[in-house]
């Protein structure tokens, strides 16, 4: 009997497990990172082994860590959410107007309205593109500028500075926990949250369906406006959420809080194997790829590379992830017709 | 215990009719499946099957008519509501996520819930599995769903259906892509799904299979209601007879052309999983009919003849001169021109003038210095538009504004402007009203009166029978019949574009592969005589 139309598979699950991890695009990107620390590192060994560079290295990536989580949340069904820089700006200037004008309000209190005043923000998105049926790229293109002039006409010529807030507020920036610290702490959480969410929850899995195929979603029967609006609200309240890190880090916020930080969250996602047409990728690929970027963007001049060139190999790093990904898939389905044709 | 007589109807539809815009795709469709019996729905390209399983699905809402589901009236607006119904519909091709394993494919949007509503993997994957062993076949539930053929993508949408418990299931030409022994595992599947009680609708185009699976069948033909019969009281030409219908000839004022010299040469054409084996000839003066059900490879082949697609082996001569493959532009200066299905997308920039139109092509060479003037454009496209009595006011309309009749004179314009020796035509009247249908027809005819060498692909028989002095016909990727315009029945086009392994006529055997199981070339279909 040789009915078997594919061949079962004989692999154990330890196999299996191994073979994951190591195709697994996560496990490339996180080596690339390593391999900059460790070349770093050697050129000059206070990138990592001195406290401040300790510090740095976990630092920096936690206002990136939650825009290109919520940027994959988006690009995973198909979409793309180009406003974030501008949510971002609003709402780390809106956390600073909220300490001026209501000076004693619990800390807690600030993060949460960053991140519903963010959710709003994104919500306006999602109705757009989810009803209007208009391309995210347009739609978000377009709130990109409309909610940068917003924040622009509200903000004037003012400035925030750090003593407009509370201590307790600021300490954040630099408090840490065994050496780690708080902000970065709590991109991470953010990331395990969102990372479980999309593995285990039906509504997770709805919108890698969705980004794979959109016909087939809605002959599925799935909620796809739904889904799609609310991956939209996440991603603005992670940029709602990322406003209010911005401030606690920086401590002062200016017009120019957050602009152009929406293609480095694509970017970064892109780095870590999140599909630019939907469906495939994870939020730890993209976490990872954030903490590339902007390790990347640090190690550059430390290794001794000019400013014009910088720019140029992150430009290259994320044209080699995609053209990587489009000739692997276009083998791999080769491959595939032609085994099934010849067996 | 299949009994018609006791009980009410699983499904009932009565009369139900629906247009899209202008195009009415049903007129009149009917259909009555019970509990405990496999229906079976047969009818021609477009007699309006498809769009009858869209309604039951909830993917279309009817415009009128009856539709009850187990004696209950319903109207479905979404694909949701009728699942949740107890509709399960396998789709003519197959709706899956690539990128998704084929257990979550299976199970998207229901999958088993274990604590604190989190998906339980180990639970979805063994259910998986037990499906798979139910089905007889043996897939990895983890693999991504990405690169499974089609036949392997059609188990998928089974195993989906079969989980849905599902009590009526309607599969669209399940068996299209499949091959003898996976065709014999799905009606062990659907013969014990009827036992269990169950409704199912099958449609298919290979009456052997509708003949040795399903107990009723009902014939539609233009978007209406023919008859039902039992199975047992009908015979395949009373099916065939009543699907086709209508007189053929009339329509369709082919003239007799003097057919001369050999224009194109396809030898041994093959495109891994799409075609194989394509050889055929057409000479001046020719019309060369290609007749074959949707997706069996048609348009695929007319693409690789002209250069839009690539094929993996074979030759294609114009004129004697090999043309160079995958360069549509090679194609066009050898002399070829192709008039695609698609027209709206594929034949013409809908925003730009008729007059832009129809010089597209040529524009090389009505340009001075590199630059190309709307005056010449109009006074390249002016006769032909002329010729082809484009009824629009002003070379300057825009092409999207033209009903679609005149938007496919257009497209045949802007390639009779480059002169061509052949002219490759996909679906040349779909979508266009009768009137200009005739004209195009006689268009085409005066053509190959001209000596232009042309071969037309047409998913309506009449249309093929009409116009062509020659039919090919195409199943499963491989030309299975080359019949003269004498013998070129709807008898004899139906049967070869059914069966796959039927009379091989043209070209030598199949020397490549010579596999025994699971196989394209469908050696495995008994023969029935129609």
């Amino acid at each position: 009997m040789t009915d078997l139309m594919l061949r079962p598979s004989r692999v154990s699950p330890v196999q299996r497990a191994a073979g994951t991890v190591l195709r697994s695009r996560e496990v490339a990107v996180a080596a690339v990172l390593v391999a900059v620390i460790l070349v770093t590192t050697l050129k000059s060994s206070s990138f990592l082994f001195s406290s401040d560079g300790w510090r740095d290295l976990l630092l920096t990536p936690c206002i990136l860590v939650p825009l290109a989580i919520g940027q994959t949340v988006v690009i995973v069904t198909r979409n793309v959410d180009l406003s974030v820089g501008s949510v971002l700006g609003l709402t780390a200037y809106l956390t600073g107007r909220l300490f001026l004008d209501h000076p004693g309000l619990p800390i807690v209190a600030v993060f949460v309205i960053g991140m519903l005043a963010g959710a709003v923000l994104g919500a306006v998105n999602g109705v757009l593109v989810a009803f209007g049926k208009v391309p995210a790229l347009v739609i978000t293109l377009g709130t990109l500028y409309i909610y940068r002039g917003i924040f622009l006409t509200w903000a004037g010529s003012n400035r925030i500075n750090a003593s407009d807030m509370p201590e307790g507020f600021l300490n954040l920036g630099t408090a840490s926990i065994l050496t780690i610290p708080v902000l970065i702490i709590i991109a991470l959480v953010v990331l395990a949250v969102v990372g479980y969410v999309l593995w285990t929850a039906r509504g997770g899995r709805e919108l890698y369906a969705i980004g794979s195929d959109p016909d087939a979603a809605k002959l599925y029967g799935l909620p796809v406006t739904r889904r799609v609006l609310t991956a939209f609200v996440v991603s603005g309240a992670l940029a709602g959420l990322a406003g209010v890190v911005y401030t606690a880090r920086y401590g002062t916020v200016s017009s120019g809080a957050g602009y152009g930080i929406e293609l480095q969250a694509v970017g970064a996602a892109v780095i870590g194997g999140v599909a630019i047409f939907g469906g495939s990728g994870t939020v730890w690929g993209a976490a990872i790829g954030a903490f590339l970027l902007v390790t990347i963007n640090r190690a550059l001049p430390i290794v001794g590379i000019q400013d014009f060139w910088q720019q140029a190999v992150v430009g290259a790093l994320i044209i080699c992830a995609v053209v990587l990904d489009r000739v692997l898939s276009v083998r791999q389905a080769r491959r595939l017709v032609e085994a099934r044709e010849l067996s | 215990m299949s009994g018609p007589a006791n009980g009410g109807a699983a499904l009932e539809l009565r009369d139900v009719a629906k247009s899209f815009g202008s195009v009415v795709a049903l007129k009149s469709g009917s259909l009555e499946v019970h509990p405990g019996s496999i229906h079976a729905l047969v009818g021609e390209n477009g007699a309006g099957k498809s769009t009858l399983v869209k309604i039951v699905a909830g993917v279309h809402r009817r415009d009128g008519g009856v539709f009850r589901l187990h004696g209950k009236d319903v109207d479905f607006g979404s694909t949701a509501e009728s699942k949740h119904a107890g509709v399960a519909v396998i789709y003519q091709e197959p709706t899956l996520f690539p990128d998704l394993s084929v257990t979550e494919n299976i199970f998207m949007g229901r999958q088993p819930l274990g604590r604190m509503r989190r998906i339980d993997r180990a639970a979805m994957y063994a259910e998986a599995e037990s499906l798979f062993t139910r089905l007889g076949v043996s897939i990895d539930p983890r693999r991504p769903a990405l690169g499974l053929s089609i036949a392997d993508q059609q188990i998928i949408e089974i195993a989906k259906a079969i989980s849905l418990d599902a009590s009526l299931l309607i599969m669209d030409e399940p068996t299209a892509a499949l091959s003898g022994v996976e065709v014999e595992r799905l009606f062990a599947v659907a013969r014990s799904l009827r036992d269990e009680g169950r409704a199912l609708v099958f449609i298919s185009h290979r009456f052997d299979e509708v003949f040795a699976l399903c107990d009723t069948v009902t014939v539609m033909r233009d978007g209406a209601y023919i008859s039902t019969d039992k199975i047992a009281e009908t015979t395949v030409p009373e099916i065939v007879s009543r699907m086709v219908g209508r007189e053929v000839a009339e329509l369709f004022p082919k003239t007799p052309a003097t057919i001369g010299e050999v224009v194109l040469e396809v030898e041994g054409l093959r495109r891994a999983g799409v075609f194989h084996d394509v050889s055929f000839t057409v000479r001046a003066g020719e019309i060369v009919g290609l007749a074959g059900l949707v997706g069996a490879g048609r348009s695929e082949i007319a693409r690789a003849v002209f250069g839009v697609d690539r094929y993996d082996a074979g030759r294609v001569r114009l004129g004697g001169k090999q043309v160079a493959a995958h360069n549509p532009r090679a194609a066009i200066r050898a002399g070829m021109a192709f008039v695609p299905e698609d027209r709206r997308r594929q034949g013409l920039v809908t925003e730009g003038s008729v007059a832009r139109n129809v010089a597209g092509v040529i524009r090389r060479g009505l340009s001075h210095a590199g630059l190309l003037t709307s005056a010449a454009e109009n006074r390249a496209a002016g006769p032909w538009a002329g010729r082809l009595e484009v009824k629009t006011n002003a070379l300057d309309a825009k092409a999207a504004t033209m009903s679609g009749g005149n938007q496919q004179k257009v497209v045949i314009a802007k390639w009779l402007a480059t002169q061509p020796r052949l002219l490759i035509i996909d679906e040349p009247t779909r979508g266009i009203d009768v009137g200009t249908k005739a004209e195009v027809h006689r268009l085409l005819s005066e053509l190959a009166g001209q000596g232009m060498a042309i071969v037309m692909i047409s998913s309506e028989l009449p249309e093929v029978l009409g116009m062509a002095d020659r039919v090919l016909v195409v199943c499963e990727g491989r030309i299975t019949a080359d019949l003269d315009r004498a013998d070129a029945t709807p008898e004899a086009v139906m049967h070869a574009a059914t069966h796959a392994g039927g009379q091989a006529s043209h070209g030598d055997e199949a020397p490549d592969d010579h596999d025994d199981h699971h196989d394209h070339d469908g050696a495995t279909t008994t023969e029935v005589t129609a």
